[in-house]
């Protein structure tokens, strides 16, 4: 064994050993995300998870917005203009100061783009003093939560062209980029200048690596030393690892059916309902994601805090009360089984996509549990924008769907755009319900949590009763660290994956 | 003469290549179903991002409502400047983007090729100087079965072995010999599996033949008689079949660049389609077809040198 390893490395003689050397000291991390182009809009997530820009507002391990770069911020008293003080002590890696003005800039470039700062009803944003200042149309107090958003993370000037486009990302974050090969290799060192100390180890390698497999293997391999976003068929073989930790978490993530409410197969409640009876969320849970815990009983999974009820009725298997309320919405048996009504058969098309591993056998796991109460669906696994096609042109049925609440870290940013009049691209689907646009507009105006409480209940009580979207399962992030390592926490919300506070283990 | 004509040919091949590419490509991405700025916004925003709205956007950016004659023209006219355009989905000019990945796969195909080179005609020589002998069988088996594995699972197998038992090889990456190892090796059995038969059937054929029977008679050392009468026969048939191994080459990087992170030429291709990044597809495309006219050229140019009763031919 030992003369055939030898052998092995006299292969890979010459520039490997070198190269392994000066790493040596480097944080080796590895995650699923590519890094394709570097505009803000587009891979901002993965220079902010990292530390390498930073936004005006963050979150801290609970989900609270915590400072960043801005210092303090305030509103007016009628709701329309919010000030940003800057913190004094901020600088970019190229060694000129956070300004004002920078900061104005990077903010107005997006909301000029596709992120979601243009989904907020904001009218100008400017200079005021050292800060600045954002104007309103209508009050929104959900607006310092959208300023987390990793598109509108804060550029020096010199990481623009003539043209204003992004050619390098030189951020404020304790990390700055040492070498980009896009898709997949960011080398990263410390920037010696960040306003919240030095980061405890100087140096981060991180590899985009796709196969959630090969991930699993770079970790027990020891070639990384921080693995994000494992299968749920690794993980209990990680845990098993005494070299390796596994840490997990619940994020504000749900699998859901997407359900086009103007259908002839779904515009009863009775209908929708029935379909979420039928299904069996925690076998499915327990097998494909290896969890029984995930099985969603309601739209937000329990670490949402305020958006949990505990007082409505879990969502649970219960085929006889979905074969009754089929009866009652007028499908009866065909002579094979399938439901019929005025001579239409209860066949639907389920369209799903691979962007995430698990989605395509939920949906067959589906498809077999709503075979048993007389519905015939057709899984269909195409690209992931697909669903908003079929939005769009109302040719959707149903489609599993994989939906993300903190794309801003205040769930009311999600449910406006979801929930709203015409619902949206991940939301639901020729669903008109009053009340329910009521809510989330007073939810949208207000930040007091005394008035929040209350909307937010009556919000979860209308989704879970009325099934706009039929909740299937909840989700978790799995990380994996090396023992070599300490003081590796994980963000749900994924904004920022701390890496600076990670340290040799003794 | 004969040399100068046989590369003019090839260039001109090379150029019909191009052309018939590249239509193929504008031609079959438009006839996909779906919408090509859904697809590309989904390509650059993700999936959880508001794909509808920001599709207008990239509608717009791209021109993709022009008229698909006038997109055509567009690009032939670039590629006449040897301009290959931008990536729709991450900005930045093709000829760039290939720069890195196609060095990328062109180190990976020639480290898996190099290394099928030392397993496969050895085993293959072995095999062929005793028909039907221990050597022969175990090649024959040894072939079957890698053959007979996908590279995607013999990448999984290899991975296991080197990197989570052994651990003496890294299961991703790029830039330094160690990570080109295992994603090489993966392809090199799967190359070696056919280049051994072909050599042993070629080797077999010629240690039949009289002039090799004779070499023999007259009292040459095995050693030289295979040297200096086997070898080089024996090599025509596997050289040219070095050429169809391209092929392989080829759908193998798509699959096992993907599996071993290797931000390659296939890889990209995979993204690109999936993505309707219709300049990045048609640049990958353009350069994995000349690859194939530069590596028939390459062969020809071997048999040649191998074989003088083909230079009477050419």
């Amino acid at each position: 064994m030992r003369i055939a390893k030898a052998l092995f490395l006299t292969l890979m003689l010459g520039a490997s050993l070198p190269a392994s050397f000066a790493q040596a000291e480097a944080l080796k991390v590895a995650g699923p995300w590519e890094i394709t182009g570097i505009e803000p809009a587009q891979t901002g997530y993965v220079f902010s998870r990292l530390q390498v820009a930073e936004t005006l507002v963050t979150t801290d391990k609970q989900g609270a917005l915590v400072p960043s770069l801005a210092e303090s911020w305030k509103v007016s008293q009628d709701g329309l203009v919010w000030t940003f003080k800057l913190r004094g002590n901020a600088q970019f890696h190229d060694g000129t100061p956070v300004t004002a003005e920078a900061t104005v800039a990077s903010l107005q470039r997006a909301l000029a783009g596709v992120g979601v700062l243009s989904q907020a009803p904001i009218s100008e944003i400017n200079v005021e003093g050292s800060g600045i200042q954002i104007r309103l149309s209508k009050p929104f107090s959900a607006l310092p939560a959208y300023l987390v958003h990793f598109s509108t993370i804060v550029l020096a000037p010199s990481s623009f062209d003539a043209a204003d486009k992004v050619t390098q990302i030189v951020g404020t974050g304790p990390y700055k980029v040492k070498t980009l090969t896009p898709p997949a290799r960011l080398e990263l060192e410390g920037s010696g200048a960040w306003w919240g100390g030095e980061p405890g180890i100087s140096e981060v390698n991180y590899l985009a690596v796709g196969q959630g497999e090969t991930r699993a293997l770079m970790a027990e391999s020891g070639e990384a030393d921080l693995v994000f976003s494992m299968l749920p068929v690794s993980v209990d073989r990680l845990k098993a690892n005494p070299k390796l930790d596994v840490q997990i978490a619940t994020i504000p993530r749900t699998r859901l059916l997407k359900i086009n409410a103007a259908s002839p197969f779904f515009d009863q409640v009775e209908e929708r309902q029935a379909v979420s009876a039928a299904i069996d969320r925690i076998g499915t849970a327990k097998v494909i994601l290896r969890n029984a815990d995930l099985a969603a009983t309601q739209l937000f999974p329990p670490a949402m805090k305020g958006w949990n009820s505990p007082d409505v009725q879990p969502l649970e298997k219960d085929l006889e009360k979905a074969k009754e309320l089929l009866k009652a919405a007028g499908w009866v048996p065909g002579s094979d089984g399938i439901l019929e009504k005025d001579g239409k058969r209860f066949s639907v098309t389920m369209l799903t996509y691979a962007s995430w591993p698990e989605l395509p056998p939920i949906a067959t796991a589906l498809q077999a549990q709503l075979r048993q109460v007389g519905i015939d669906v057709k899984v269909s696994v195409g690209n992931s924008s697909e669903i908003p096609a079929r939005h769009q042109d109302g040719t959707l049925e149903i489609g599993l769907v994989s939906r993300l609440y903190s794309i801003v870290p205040d769930p009311v940013g999600t449910l406006l755009q979801d929930y709203g009049p015409g619902g949206s691209d991940w939301g639901s689907m020729g669903w008109d319900n009053k009340e329910m646009q009521a809510i989330v507009d007073q939810l949208a105006a207000t930040s007091d949590p005394v008035v929040r409480g209350p909307l937010q209940k009556r919000a979860v009580e209308i989704l879970q009763e009325e099934l706009p979207s039929i909740p299937v399962t909840w989700s978790e992030l799995a990380i994996v660290s090396s023992k070599r390592i300490a003081g590796v926490e994980v963000d749900p919300l994924e904004v920022n994956y701390g890496l600076s506070s990670i340290r040799w283990a003794e | 003469m004969a040399i100068k004509n046989f590369l003019l040919a090839r260039l001109l091949q090379a150029g019909i290549v191009a052309i018939v590419v590249g239509a193929l490509c504008f031609v079959l991405m438009r006839v996909l179903p779906g919408d090509a700025a859904m697809r590309i916004a989904a390509g650059r925003y993700g999936p959880d991002a508001r794909i509808a709205d920001a599709a207008e956007k990239v509608r717009l950016e791209l021109g993709l409502d022009r008229p698909i004659a006038v997109q055509f023209i567009e690009w032939l006219g670039s590629l006449a400047r040897f301009d290959l355009g931008h990536s729709l989905v991450t900005g930045r000019a093709v000829a760039h983007e290939l720069q890195v990945q196609l060095g990328a796969s062109v180190w990976l195909a020639v480290a898996a090729l190099m290394l099928s080179l030392l397993i496969g005609p050895i085993v293959g020589l072995f095999g062929g100087l005793r028909p039907g002998g221990t050597a022969d069988r175990v090649g024959l088996l040894g072939a079957v079965t890698f053959r007979a594995i996908p590279p995607f699972v013999l990448g999984l197998i290899l991975m296991l072995v080197f990197s989570r038992q052994l651990g003496w090889l890294p299961p991703a990456g790029f830039g330094s010999p160690r990570e080109i190892l295992l994603p090489a090796l993966t392809l090199a059995l799967g190359l070696a599996a056919m280049s051994s038969r072909v050599t042993r059937n070629a080797v077999a054929a010629v240690a039949r033949a009289p002039y090799f029977a004779f070499a023999r008679y007259k009292g040459l050392p095995e050693a030289v008689v295979v040297r200096r009468h086997g070898l080089r026969n024996a090599a025509i048939p596997v050289v040219s079949y070095l050429g169809l191994q391209a092929i392989y080459l080829i759908e193998g990087v798509v699959v096992v660049e993907s599996l071993f992170a290797y931000p390659g030429i296939g890889h990209a291709l995979v993204h690109a389609i999936v993505e309707r990044d219709v300049p990045m597809v048609q640049g990958t495309a353009l350069a994995m077809g000349l690859m194939f006219v530069a590596i028939a050229a390459i062969v020809d140019l071997v048999t040649l040198w191998l074989d003088p009763r083909m230079r009477k031919i050419a």
